[in-house]
């Protein structure tokens, strides 16, 4: 990361343009996985559901970019900006979601659930809010070793609602842990508004009941997200604990490629279309790049996508006897 | 070997696993300073600090939620669950997360969930479950229910060391019931029953308090001529097969003894093993004694009632031949 880009917000004069590219690639190749994922779902060539971010790509890029690999991340049902910004190599995920034997769990764990220990992303979850806690356990382990690791929790604003959210929050603060929460708050928990589901609009006014910082931000501001949590990071390297930010965007698709749609007004869709963090990331690149270097992101994001589909769907499925393992582990 | 109570034994397994082992650390509900309402952890705070021996918020989905998180990334928590009846409440962690990430993913979830259960304390319907069959049914996830402060000692180290998450079940009847504990380091395998009094006519499988009620019961069937073989499971999963079935087989009956509840307890998973691998040399029908299927009552003469004892394991040998007490 560049010098300039590790600066609180508002005390940097100019974005690292490395720094912007890498990650404009990085939201480019989710975008298009995703929107293949959709293409194939729609050619019944997908199992189970699939969750996309259309949209709020920043949040996971931005949010993940700041991060080393031996810090920690826990991500939900919607984590394929999580995975990719985290370094997850992109045939492997593709793979995984297509059952195949190179998948990250050898097609056991599927869409929801990828992980690479390795890489620090402990992982996607299929239960609302469940990546919050395990974090918190991450944080405790950090904490313990002393090591300066930090936890990151994506979550959404639906699991915000879950009571494991507040438990969570209140023993992160009452220890002063290393861990941040990063809320993206994309409007909707499942089919259902905000409106319908919190008894607050900003959910980051609950943060002063756990005696953490809490910050908000544009959320489709992929800057934004990289300064904040940056300085929240390193908040908890320094042992001064969590803090929660609060990223408002917006979730363009349904829930699942399973939604039948309806529920989201076509003037709200079209409000946010304009604040699509692509769009507004392409343009600051052209202005501080030229349109070549922008093109050539682009390009290679997309053959890197497509080469990963390519790959993936042609790997072996794997053999039937992989399913039964010995129930328990004998070493530790 | 030196006599000491059930709780000094776990509190001895606990004290010498984290005097070796760094990375145990203790989390749990009055734990510190006040040292367990059980008195388990009495005085460990204040030997290994208050990051290893931590007192929790009364939280206990996150804190099962904090230890499998913690888990995966190196340390070993035993987490204290100061009622079984709170289980529930830890469910969602062990059956969606600490039974499930390690079958995907390179992760060992290695940590120890301690907690009580049982009735006969007049604790009420919230504070005298024995849940055993609930975490029994969780592939993934070891369940260990010691009876004695030896096994109590050795079972716990064991858990302590053990990769795979193991729910440990004491019993608030048991922590000052006295016995001889083995100096030093002292395992029990876990997986591994435990012989407790030879006998030809009939086998009583028991575990946790159960075992000392169907000790009970085989004294009086002595008295009847009935001579009665009883097993200590120790284990519930694994499960120690072996030791049951080549019991049946020399014995021809059996009678499985849990406190838990009768309808889909864990007597049920016993008897169904005892039909696959040994029907033909059962004589009678496998017996199974429970808890009534209904909330544990407050007041004593209900509470005795609805709870297995000496005295139904024995009404349940004579009622298999027939006999009636």
């Amino acid at each position: 990361m560049g010098e300039a880009a590790s600066l609180p917000a508002g005390l940097r004069n100019a974005p690292d343009p490395e720094l912007l590219l890498d990650m404009f690639g990085k939201m480019v190749l989710v975008r298009r996985m995703e929107e293949r994922l959709g293409e194939l779902h729609k050619q019944g060539r997908t199992r189970g559901p699939i969750h996309r971010c259309d949209g709020q790509e920043a949040v996971g890029i931005g949010g993940t970019a700041p991060l080393r690999a031996t810090d920690t991340v826990t991500s939900t049902h919607r984590g394929h900006a999580h995975y990719v910004g985290k370094g997850l190599d992109p045939h492997r995920i593709v793979a995984e979601i297509f059952g195949r034997a190179t998948g990250y769990s050898r097609g056991k764990a599927g869409h929801m659930l990828i992980a690479d220990v390795e890489q620090g992303m402990v992982g996607g979850n299929a239960i609302v809010g469940a990546g919050i806690p395990l974090a918190l356990g991450q944080a405790l382990a950090h904490q313990l070793h002393g090591c300066g690791e930090v936890a990151v929790t994506f979550f959404g604003d639906g699991a915000a609602q879950a009571g494991i959210c507040h438990e969570a929050m209140n023993m992160a603060g009452l220890w002063k842990l290393p861990i941040v929460f990063i809320c993206e708050h994309n409007e909707y928990g499942l089919t259902a508004h905000a409106r319908y589901q919190s008894a607050v609009e900003d959910l980051v006014v609950r943060a002063a009941g756990y005696n953490m910082p809490g910050v908000k931000i544009d959320g489709n501001d992929v800057l934004q997200v990289y300064d904040t949590v940056s300085e929240a990071v390193e908040r908890a390297r320094a042992g001064e604990g969590p803090t929660f930010i609060e990223a408002k965007t917006y979730r363009l698709v349904g829930f699942s490629t399973s939604d039948m749609g309806g529920y989201q007004p076509q003037d709200e869709i079209d409000a946010w279309r304009p604040r699509d963090p692509i769009l507004r990331t392409r343009k600051l690149l052209l202005d501080l790049t030229g349109e070549a270097r922008v093109r050539q992101a682009e390009e290679e994001a997309v053959a890197a996508c497509d080469s990963a589909f390519e790959q993936a769907l042609s790997d072996p499925l794997p053999d039937a006897a992989e399913a039964d393992v010995p129930e328990f582990v004998e070493t530790h | 070997m030196a006599r000491m109570r059930y709780a000094e034994a776990l509190r001895e397994a606990l004290r010498s696993e984290m005097l070796r082992d760094q990375s145990v650390v203790l989390y749990g509900e009055d734990i510190g300073i006040y040292g367990g309402v059980f008195k388990v952890t009495r005085d460990l705070q204040a030997e290994f600090g208050d990051l290893r021996v931590r007192d929790t918020p009364i939280s206990e989905q996150a804190m099962t939620y904090m230890c499998v998180g913690a888990a995966m990334s190196g340390l070993k928590p035993v987490l204290e669950i100061m009622y079984a009846d709170f289980l529930p409440l830890t469910l969602d962690a062990l059956i969606n997360q600490a039974s499930v990430l390690p079958y995907l993913w390179p992760v060992q979830v290695p940590m120890v969930i301690r907690t009580q259960g049982g009735g006969g304390s007049g604790a009420g319907a919230q504070h005298s479950k024995s849940l055993d069959a609930l975490v029994a049914h969780i592939p993934g996830i070891k369940v260990v229910s010691p009876v004695t402060p030896a096994d109590a000692k050795g079972l716990l180290t064991a858990a302590i060391r053990d990769p795979n998450p193991v729910v440990f079940l004491e019993h608030k009847l048991l922590y000052n019931s006295a016995g001889e504990v083995p100096d030093g380091d002292h395992v029990v395998e876990i997986g591994k029953a435990r012989m407790v009094r030879e006998g030809s006519d009939v086998t009583l499988i028991a575990n946790s308090k159960m075992v000392l009620e169907a000790e009970k019961a085989a004294e009086a069937l002595a008295g009847r001529g009935i001579s009665a073989e009883v097993i200590d499971l120790r284990s519930l999963r694994p499960l120690d097969t072996e030791t049951i079935i080549a019991s049946v087989k020399k014995t021809t009956r059996a009678v499985v003894v849990n406190e838990g509840w009768r309808f889909g307890g864990f007597g049920a998973e016993v008897a169904a093993t005892i039909s696959e691998q040994a029907f033909e040399y059962l004589d009678a029908p496998v017996c199974r004694i429970g808890t009534f299927d209904t909330p544990i009552p407050y007041s004593q003469p209900l509470e005795t009632a609805v709870l297995p004892d000496a005295e139904k394991i024995v009404a349940g040998v004579l009622a298999m031949d027939g006999r009636t007490g």
